[in-house]
């Protein structure tokens, strides 16, 4: 109802579009304005002395249409490995940020170990992760360890941003106010019912815009999983350019990544500019 | 009727935060069926004493009795001492991401385990007696200040408490607001609710109380009934501070 809905319920790009002043005239300008400065760029690309060679090596049509859907079916491999790690990071990771909020002078241990785990896979490296699980776990030869490369990328890919995914929830569920937790326990609900029902569906809602952002990052490290083996998209636009001696794959594979991304950066700004217009329409509070 | 008639009493209650010493010795007696308001200066510990009461706030030293029973004990169960005790606070409190029909369900349906339907038929009983049965879905964010504070007393009287608290209901509402929210009060009064009521309402309290306790600084520095403390206190302290309510006219 307030103008701050407009960008909410209408496409990001088209407000981003209007600029702060809105209107017709404003739209036609920005859009003149985007053609020059990308025509501009593309001139400046296009007649530089390189750019026939470059445009063979990266942007060669003939192997584009030879070896996009190879690396197509293999990026499959990617969003498995992005939805799988996904529900696995979204569990653990709200595990990990309650028990860091356990009050009282008993639950110091596991607050600790909550607070070494996430400085512990913050700190290290993502790649050196994948690493030391893909090839460590596997090498300890006990039967009930399984040896699936992807197994392990996977569990490292939910290691790694649990980790963080802890931090985006603790912030969340501290913002909730003190007050709403006063209420539902004097109604006389224990803690556990106060976390699930009153502070972490309060606080998982704010977090959505920063979870999806983590969660943009997550896919394209999905791709990190291919050094200990598993092909999946970039490991295939790699097998394409040592078999064409050309680097048009990666750049195949860099558009499906793009593809895949853009629409979750959408939603999050979606999701941003409704959060703000309803805490404008909320403003009684 | 429990011992002596008393639904809550108060034993030399102590209480600070941190250095700062915020009940002194506090001795209080509410009977069943009467209403008790806690008047005195912001700061004076009247919220920390309902606070107390609720054990939402733990205390230093002392005894409080509910009916008798002590629920200060160490091996007290807070969470079955809180079902009996409804607390209305001063900004509502209510849970943003739930309808006004779930706020007042959430207890009834996770702490006293009533079925979805019972718990929600009950609901619509107590909305419709305070005239809110048509806002059942809305969300609170979207009900006036007088609203949300109807719908926080409902849900509080949802878990069918013997003793009601109440935290400063008015202070956070537009005047036009707070006639809706102390009529409600006053109908849960005539139904012989027994209430603790911290209240800057002095005409309200002179109304309604059976009993009212003048708190200043931590420490009960009068009660008595209303005709008393508002028309002929005994003490200078109690006197100025009326003369400044009088001032900001609020009598």
């Amino acid at each position: 109802m307030s103008i701050g809905a407009d960008p909410g319920r209408g496409s990001r790009i088209l407000a981003d579009l209007k600029g702060s002043g809105g209107g017709q005239r404003s739209v036609w300008i920005s859009l003149a304005s985007t053609l020059v400065l990308a025509g501009v760029i593309i001139a400046l690309v296009v007649t530089s002395p390189g750019w026939p060679s470059v445009k063979e090596a990266f942007f060669n049509r003939q192997v584009f249409e030879d070896n996009w859907r190879g690396i197509l079916d293999a990026f499959g491999l990617n969003i498995k490995i992005f939805l799988i790690a996904e529900v696995f990071i979204l569990v653990f990771a709200l595990l990990i940020a309650i028990l860091r909020g356990l009050p009282g002078p008993v639950f110091f241990p596991i607050r600790m170990l909550a607070i070494i785990y996430t400085d512990l896979f913050r700190g290290v490296p993502t790649i050196l992760v994948i690493y030391i699980l893909g090839f460590g776990a596997p090498a300890l030869q006990l039967s009930w360890v399984p040896v699936s490369p992807l197994f392990w990328g996977i569990t490292a890919l939910v290691l790694v941003y649990s980790a963080y995914v802890a931090e985006v929830y603790r912030a969340g569920i501290e913002s909730v106010h003190a007050s709403q937790e006063a209420a539902a326990r004097s109604l006389g609900l224990s803690r556990f019912k106060t976390l699930r029902f009153v502070i972490v569906p309060q606080a998982v809602r704010r977090v959505i815009p920063p979870l999806l952002n983590d969660f943009i990052g997550l896919t394209k490290d999905t791709a990190l999983v291919a050094l200990i083996g598993p092909v999946e998209a970039f490991r295939q636009s790699q097998i394409d350019v040592a078999a064409t001696f050309n680097y048009t794959p990666y750049v195949c594979t860099a558009i499906l990544f793009i593809l895949l991304t853009i629409p979750l950066a959408r939603l999050t700004d979606w999701l941003i500019a409704r959060q703000r217009s309803r805490q404008l329409a909320g403003g009684a509070r | 009727m429990s011992e002596n008639g008393r639904a809550l009493r108060l034993e030399t209650i102590w209480k600070s935060f941190g250095e700062t010493p915020v009940l002194k010795g506090v001795d209080l007696d509410v009977g069943e069926h009467e209403v008790f308001c806690l008047i005195g200066a912001s700061g004076s510990g009247k919220s920390t004493l309902l606070r107390c009461v609720n054990l939402l706030e733990k205390i230093d030293s002392g005894r409080i009795l509910l009916r008798g029973d002590e629920i200060t004990r160490p091996d007290i169960d807070v969470n079955r001492v809180r079902r009996g005790i409804g607390i209305v606070f001063q900004a509502y409190n209510l849970f943003p991401h739930m309808s006004v029909l779930q706020n007042v369900t959430l207890a009834p349906r996770q702490v006293l385990g009533k079925p979805k339907a019972e718990a929600e038929a009950e609901a619509i009983v107590l909305l419709e007696r305070f005239g809110l049965a048509d806002r059942r879905d809305e969300y609170p964010d979207r009900l006036s200040g007088g609203q949300q504070q109807r719908v926080a007393i409902v849900r509080a009287l949802a878990m069918h408490p013997d003793l009601m608290l109440l935290d400063e209901v008015t202070s956070a509402l537009d005047p036009e607001l707070v006639a809706e929210v102390l009529n409600v009060i006053r109908e849960l009064a005539e139904g012989g609710m027994t209430m603790l009521i911290a209240t800057h309402e002095m005409s309200f309290a002179r109304d309604i109380a059976n009993q009212v306790c003048f708190l200043d600084e931590g420490r009960i520095l009068e009660q008595g009934p209303p005709e008393q403390i508002f028309v002929e206190p005994k003490e200078e302290r109690t006197r100025q501070f009326l003369e400044r309510i009088v001032e900001a006219g609020r009598l």
